[in-house]
């Protein structure tokens, strides 16, 4: 299957005063995959992919998103581009409604009537099963509530790429399934690119897995290659509750 | 939706009822508060729906008092186009003053517009051979003419006010409600979210400092064409801080907070006047007492106990 | 006069100028560097500090040097006090927040001022210098028999003003090993490094607070008793002093004890070099102007450290 090129780096690097982050990645990712970004904590797994979305600059290499070159652009052009990202620590707009969130995400990428504007927000708070919420202030939900607002503005703005941070953290293990049915939805249309810390997420619903140590790529395959592979063992997996 | 219409349609109304009960001293009185509102209102869209908290504001009422004032002493301008003066003059000043200070952020922001303001006011010191300085000039009321229309007659001074405070209630009221306007709400909610929604938020910020300059000068040149006077004190401190005081006050953040602010304001002014002639006092304890105790204002507390639903 | 001698001249009312505002500004960044708050009402405790010097020595009336030495200690601590008091009754309540915390200092500063004209009134009165013995100052010229001095008609400064220099400088000094050598120093820059650790580790963070706005209003107004006897005090001159210790700590960087003193000598200098050669006008609308250019390029201050 030659699979289209979505978003790929090369030699991407991030230091932060004589401490490198992020080294060298090499990262290829084609359409329509659920790619899964695991790696022990402080392995640069959030520093990479926000030098994908430009919130942070790279110190060097290319970042290519559909083909161009987008390493320069700002993070605004970026997202403008179609990649959407949900923040690890939940960032959303407290004071406002659930809707209104919601709506703000889906404004930005959709040109068309009012009323179409709000079937589009209504669709996608319905996706993540916030619709009875809507009129709530957003700062009231419960937290599990609050990460599903992070991907309903997510899903809000119907990007190609889809970078989820951790979207599991703090959920119960039904919304975890709820989730898992969710993603595997949404991957119908759209590339999704998981940070994740949940093993059992991340084996049944990624198709590739790449896993960072130290800010460098040390292994990359299916769930069932990474599950035998040794590095990764010692690295990540051995410590943890896998 | 069709409740907050009706809320400032009603305003509207009421206002051109007040035209013809109200006795002569709060008749005249009134004329001033809604051209001093539409500052207010315009310090609003910055402030209240932005959240970038300007200390600075004065310099683009003068520049609109001053660019109207200019070029009617000395090119001979009617008050219409000279009006039209003032608008760009603000504009200009706004897009400059955007262009520089929303390179700082927070408190920073506060300070650099503060002294860009005094420089302003200095400037218009310098001047004193042109602008008169703190003496300030008259505009001669055979030059108030607009359409046929005699501006220093107290009812039609009383309608043009009521025309600029209506356009820009009016047009707050449409550009909050607007995809522009929830953008301004956003980043002043959450800017980094803001902008990972893919919003150029600087341009939004950009945007939101020339439309509060530019509404802020209309007013400046409305007041010089309406009261007569333009003067240097209209540049200096404390018209920048009356603005955020009558919103503050008012209700930052909703579209009639500006006008219920600066009606209260100017009662509570012009009656301690009457005990003392250090009103500043009260705008100074007023101004402690909302921090401390009522951070929304009166109509942002409206707002939380009774009516979600006010823009 | 010509350029020489009038150069010394303009140094000598500079350094004077320097020396005030270098207490003044201290006491903003002091407070901006540990509470990382703006009081933009540091002018008014400027202002009392003057009018109190005014009270209490025509209250105590005798000797000029008497009344003006009670009024040297008196005002500080009394204007330092009152500020506690605000910090204590207002900024406490709304937990130092930097924008609100400018909007409820911008009250005060109005408070403030107020009343002062209703109890002080709007006269401008002077306080006699306790001691003012007038120094004529030499200048050097060549002639056919080489270097000799002169004493040009008008070149002359006062004993007062050089006291005014020292008295700076020992405040300076003390100020200085106060923050570095004691325990009190340690704890105040405990709580500038982060506030909530300090807390954490049992130091009274509220108290320090309190304590820090209170000197640093002490500053201002022992700044403003130096200078009233050159300057009548005014309940309208807290605006300038204002205004220039933000230029200063601005320039020196927000907080940065070190280059507020650099930049208060700085400018104090060339204000009163400039003041000398231009109209005041021209020379504020450059120093404010080079300010906000300061701030929107090198927010940091042209001598604070680099950004991380």
């Amino acid at each position: 299957m030659a699979a289209v090129t979505l978003l790929s780096t090369r030699a991407v690097s991030k230091t932060y005063g004589g401490l490198k982050a992020v080294q060298n990645v090499d990262f290829i990712l084609p359409k329509g995959e659920i790619r899964a970004l695991i790696g022990p904590n402080g392995a640069g797994k959030t520093t990479f992919v926000s030098m994908l979305c430009g919130r942070i600059p790279v110190t060097s290499g290319v970042i290519e998103f559909e083909g161009t070159d987008v390493t320069a652009l700002p993070d605004h052009k970026r997202i403008s581009l179609g990649i959407a990202y949900t923040f690890q620590i939940t960032s959303i707009f407290a004071n406002l409604t659930v809707y209104e969130n919601v709506a703000l995400a889906v404004q930005r990428h959709h040109v068309g009537s009012d009323k179409n504007l709000k079937i589009q927000t209504k669709i996608a708070l319905a996706r993540v099963g916030l619709h009875p919420f809507s009129d709530q202030t957003a700062g009231d939900l419960a937290y599990g509530h609050q990460r599903l607002l992070e991907i309903a503005m997510g899903l809000g703005q119907t990007p190609k790429l889809l970078i989820l941070d951790e979207p599991t953290q703090g959920l119960s293990d039904g919304e975890i399934d709820a989730f898992k049915t969710l993603i595997r939805d949404v991957a119908q249309t759209t590339t999704v690119l998981l940070i994740e810390h949940n093993i059992d997420v991340v084996m049944s619903l990624a198709d590739q897995i790449t896993v960072l140590n130290f800010g460098e790529i040390i292994a990359e395959g299916t769930p069932a290659q990474i599950h035998a592979n040794a590095a990764v063992q010692t690295a990540y997996l051995g410590g943890d509750d896998a | 939706m069709r409740k907050s219409i009706a809320l400032h349609l009603g305003l509207i109304a009421l206002l051109i009822v007040l035209q013809f009960v109200l006795p002569a001293y709060h008749h005249g009185n009134m004329a001033r508060i809604m051209v001093m509102a539409t500052y207010a209102m315009g310090y609003n869209i910055m402030f209240g729906y932005t959240g970038l908290l300007s200390l600075g504001h004065a310099m683009f009422f003068a520049a609109g008092l001053y660019g109207m004032g200019l070029s009617v002493q000395f090119l001979g301008m009617g008050v219409g186009p000279a009006f039209g003066m003032g608008l760009f003059a603000s504009l200009t000043l706004s897009l400059v003053v955007g262009l520089l200070a929303l390179r700082t952020l927070g408190v920073a922001f506060m300070i650099v517009t503060l002294m860009f303001s005094q420089t302003i006011f200095l400037v218009i010191l310098y001047f004193n051979p042109y602008t008169r300085g703190d003496e300030g000039f008259v505009i001669q009321q055979s030059v108030r003419h607009i359409f046929g229309l005699d501006l220093s007659d107290p009812t039609i001074r009383y309608f043009a006010a009521l025309v600029l405070f209506s356009t820009v209630l009016i047009g707050t009221l449409k550009l909050v409600q607007s995809n522009i306007g929830r953008v301004f709400i956003a980043i002043r909610e959450n800017e980094p979210r803001a902008k990972m929604l893919g919003y150029d938020t600087w341009r939004h910020k950009l945007l939101s400092v020339v439309l509060s300059g530019t509404v802020s000068g209309a007013a400046g040149a409305s007041y010089g064409i309406l009261f007569g006077y333009v003067g240097a004190s209209f540049a200096q401190v404390p018209y920048s801080i009356f603005p955020l005081l009558w919103v503050l006050l008012g209700g930052a953040g909703t579209v009639i907070g500006p006008f219920i602010g600066t009606l209260f304001m100017f009662y509570l002014i012009d009656l301690s006047s009457t005990v003392t002639d250090a009103y500043m006092l009260v705008v100074g304890v007023v101004l402690v007492l909302l921090t401390m105790f009522a951070r929304n204002g009166l109509i942002g507390i409206v707002r939380e106990r009774w009516a979600k639903w006010l823009p | 006069m010509e350029f020489g001698p009038h150069l010394l001249l303009a140094t000598l009312e500079g350094l004077v100028q320097a020396s005030v505002l270098t207490l003044t500004a201290l006491g903003l960044s002091l407070v901006f560097g540990v509470m990382r708050v703006v009081n933009v009402a540091h002018g008014e405790f400027y202002m009392l500090g003057a009018v109190l010097a005014w009270f209490v020595t025509s209250m105590i009336g005798g000797s000029a040097a008497i009344g003006f030495m009670a009024a040297l200690i008196i005002a500080p601590l009394l204007v330092g006090l009152l500020a506690a008091l605000a910090d204590w009754l207002v900024l406490r309540r709304i937990d130092y927040d930097p924008e609100r915390t400018i909007v409820a200092t911008i009250g005060l500063l109005y408070i403030i001022q107020q009343v002062t004209l209703m109890t002080y009134g709007p006269d401008a009165h002077p306080v006699a210098p306790p001691f003012n013995t007038r120094l004529a100052l030499p200048w050097f010229e060549f002639t056919d028999g080489g270097l000799s001095m002169y004493w040009p008609w008008g070149l002359s400064t006062t004993s007062y003003k050089l006291f005014v220099i020292a008295a700076a400088i020992v405040t300076l000094l003390a100020l200085w090993m106060l923050m570095a050598k004691s325990k009190l120093g340690l704890i105040l820059r405990a709580t500038q490094l982060d506030g909530e650790t300090a807390q954490a580790f049992g130091i009274p963070v509220e108290k320090v607070y309190a304590l820090v706005f209170g000197m640093g209003a002490a500053l201002a107004a022992l700044g403003a008793v130096l200078v009233v006897p050159i300057q009548q005090a005014h309940y309208l001159m807290g605006d300038d002093p204002l205004l220039l210790s933000f230029i200063v700590v601005i320039i020196g960087g927000l907080g940065s004890l070190r280059g507020t003193v650099v930049a208060a000598i700085l400018i104090g200098m060339s204000d009163g070099i400039i003041s000398v050669f231009f109209t005041p006008t021209l020379a504020k609308i450059l120093a404010t102007l080079l300010v906000a250019m300061v701030l929107v390029y090198r927010p940091n201050g042209l001598f604070g450290a680099k950004p991380a």
